[in-house]
């Protein structure tokens, strides 16, 4: 069997869900045995060339260029996968969308006009059809894996999209929320980190994005019941993946 | 067989069981009562629970009892329904499939401290796994020869109504032995011979009829003290009467659907299967591959639990609320005979959004 050949492509991003990748450790090996990584920024400095089985992309599209570059990616690849908390809901440079691009540009830089940026920070798919989305800041390696995996052998990558506390019970935890008052966005977000931070006595602040047809509205109400102000809820939200959980508020109410 | 032991008598029966058994019972983590392997001292002895719906606290209390606290987010399930088990191991090559089933070979379970409502859960698990249509290996590997020690509640928990349903609060059949707390003694009965063998040559008191008066009023008044209840004899027909009552539109409303109700409550068995195969498990792809079959707590408010090919069932969160209610409320009766809902009130205190099933229920009744 001919392997598979994949491309890695990254845009604003911070390069962490690429290296989940080389993070593989014990299983990089076989990857490379079933996989031909034909492009990989990140690993060597093989030129961009032909096409793909399947595209793995990291990071947002920040500015005009990268909008261009995704447009011939999705042309010369069969499948397209994106990875990470900026490929699938732009990420925490998605925070400027809520601002205007030119009044902080000139706080930030000093000279403005180098700024070639785009108004917004959006995720792959609002630009090109997006066969699979990986969420998550960074990505967990073992989805990673699974998701090759379903590609090679044909089946429907077996990663729930249901909430954070169906996991945190299975393990055992009593609910930060319910024990201790905490504000956490478990309820509202999907799985897949292996409730990392609950497990460590912490509040979910929300690195897999909003879970399938969150109830963001109801979460607040009762944050603000226990005592935050509205300022405070919605800072919650405001992390790297604002754009996702605003987004998907605005669409429940 | 009846008897009475001081109260610190009850670690020698730990000693005894701990031989044969794996001796799971209440434990203080992470300010809340949990379930797990535990020794004697672990038992969180006179601690209360407050609980409201959506919330917990746990509080050092004055009392002299025991087993003064109520139940908190675990039950027996997480044993006998794993959270996450392995289910088989298989294999494909070209001579075909083999499957090897995952066994475990550990000592079997000593549920220590169980109330009336989880045993009245787990009668349910039994026909659910384990009777006339299904005999699920896995199940019947983990439940055979568990030792069951339960506790009649003496003091209800804040958010239980299990009187109003007829699952508690005593415990009247399917325990080896039933303990009652009356000041420094249990009381304990026992209901198999594996109980009364555990019970033998112990240091033991006469009960006399006093006792098993106190016995029997510390039930009762456990019963009375309950805050909350459903009218449970207008049920299974208050839910079908009521299927379109825009009542379930408005809990659609608060509904987080975090399914933290579900993964709480002791009768709630909704599963889902899934094969893990890994790239070295394909990497043998030429002669076949191999991988594990996986099964793990789902919940009918998780959105993917409904969808089939072509469509969803409960497209919407309303459809969905209104699955899990009814399920627990109407149709376990006739697919098992049995409620769905044992009044332990988990799903009420666990609910981040503190959504009760009993005001729900009540609210169904009354007009459109």
């Amino acid at each position: 069997m001919k392997k598979p050949k994949i491309g890695i492509f990254k845009f604003a991003s911070c390069d962490g869900c690429q290296l989940s990748i080389l993070n593989l450790e014990d299983e990089i090996l076989d990857f490379i045995e079933l996989f031909d990584i034909s492009y990989f920024r990140e690993a060597s400095d093989s030129p961009l060339k032909g096409q793909f089985d399947i595209a793995i992309v990291e990071g947002s599209i920040s500015a005009e260029r990268q909008r261009q570059d995704i447009m011939d990616i999705r042309e010369r690849s069969r499948r397209l996968i994106t990875i990470g908390a900026c490929a699938t809901s732009g990420g925490l440079q998605a925070l400027r969308n809520l601002a205007s691009l030119s009044s902080y540009k000139q706080y930030v830089y000093p000279s403005p006009d180098f700024i070639d940026a785009l108004p917004a920070s959006t995720p792959i798919s609002e630009h090109v059809f997006v066969d699979y989305e990986l969420w998550g800041c960074p990505i967990n390696k073992e989805a990673m894996v699974e998701t090759m995996v379903s590609f090679l052998i044909g089946k429907r990558p077996g990663i729930p999209k249901y909430s954070l506390c169906m996991d945190c019970k299975g393990k055992g935890i009593p609910c930060l929320l319910v024990t201790n008052g905490e504000p956490c966005l478990g309820p509202i977000t999907k799985t897949g980190c292996g409730v990392l931070c609950p497990s460590f006595g912490k509040a979910c602040y929300g690195c897999f994005g909003p879970k399938e047809e969150a109830n963001i509205e109801s979460l607040l109400k009762q944050f603000q019941d226990m005592g935050l102000t509205q300022n405070e809820c919605i800072q919650l939200l405001d992390k790297m993946n604002t754009y996702a959980y605003r987004k998907v508020r605005l669409e429940g109410r | 067989m009846i008897i009475k032991i001081q109260k610190y008598n009850l670690s020698h029966i730990f000693d005894r069981l701990k031989s044969s058994h794996k001796l799971i019972g209440p434990k203080i983590e992470n300010n809340a009562i949990i379930l797990s392997e535990i020794e004697f001292h672990d038992i969180p002895a006179g601690y209360r629970d407050q609980q409201s719906p959506g919330c917990y606290k746990l509080k050092q209390g004055e009392n002299a009892e025991v087993f003064s606290f109520s139940p908190g987010p675990d039950s027996f399930k997480r044993f006998l329904h794993p959270p996450f088990a392995e289910i088989f191991r298989f294999e494909k090559s070209k001579k075909g499939i083999t499957i090897s089933p995952s066994n475990s070979d550990e000592k079997p379970f000593a549920f220590i401290g169980i109330r009336a409502c989880d045993i009245s859960a787990m009668k349910l698990y039994d026909r659910v796994f384990s009777g006339e249509h299904i005999r699920d290996k896995t199940y019947e590997s983990l439940r055979k020869n568990c030792f069951i020690m339960a506790v009649n509640c003496i003091y209800p928990g804040d958010n239980c109504f299990c009187q109003s349903i007829g699952t508690g609060p005593e415990v009247k059949d399917y325990f080896d032995i039933v303990i009652t707390e009356i000041r420094d003694s249990f009381i304990l009965e026992t209901g198999t011979v594996a109980g009364e063998r555990l019970l033998t040559g112990l240091q033991q008191d006469r009960v006399n009829d006093n006792d098993m008066k106190e016995r029997n009023e510390s039930i009762q008044r456990c019963g009375k003290a309950m805050k909350k209840a459903i009218k449970f004899d207008e049920l299974p027909w208050l839910i079908y009467r009521n299927l379109e009552h825009p009542r379930w539109a408005e809990i659609e409303k608060r509904d987080l659907e975090c399914g933290n109700c579900t993964q709480v409550c002791p009768t709630c068995f909704c599963n889902s299967s899934y094969d893990l195969v890994s790239l070295s498990g394909v990497l043998k792809k030429s002669e076949g591959l191999s991988g594990v079959r996986i099964r793990a707590w789902d919940s009918c408010f998780s959105k993917n639990f409904a969808r089939v090919h072509g469509g969803n069932f409960r497209p919407s969160r309303k459809a969905r609320y209104r699955q899990w209610m009814s399920h627990k409320l109407a149709y376990t009766f006739e697919q098992f005979g049995l409620p769905g809902c044992v009044g332990c009130g988990r799903c009420i205190t666990w609910c981040p959004v503190g959504i009760d099933i009993t005001h729900e229920l009540e609210a169904l009744r009354n007009a459109r």
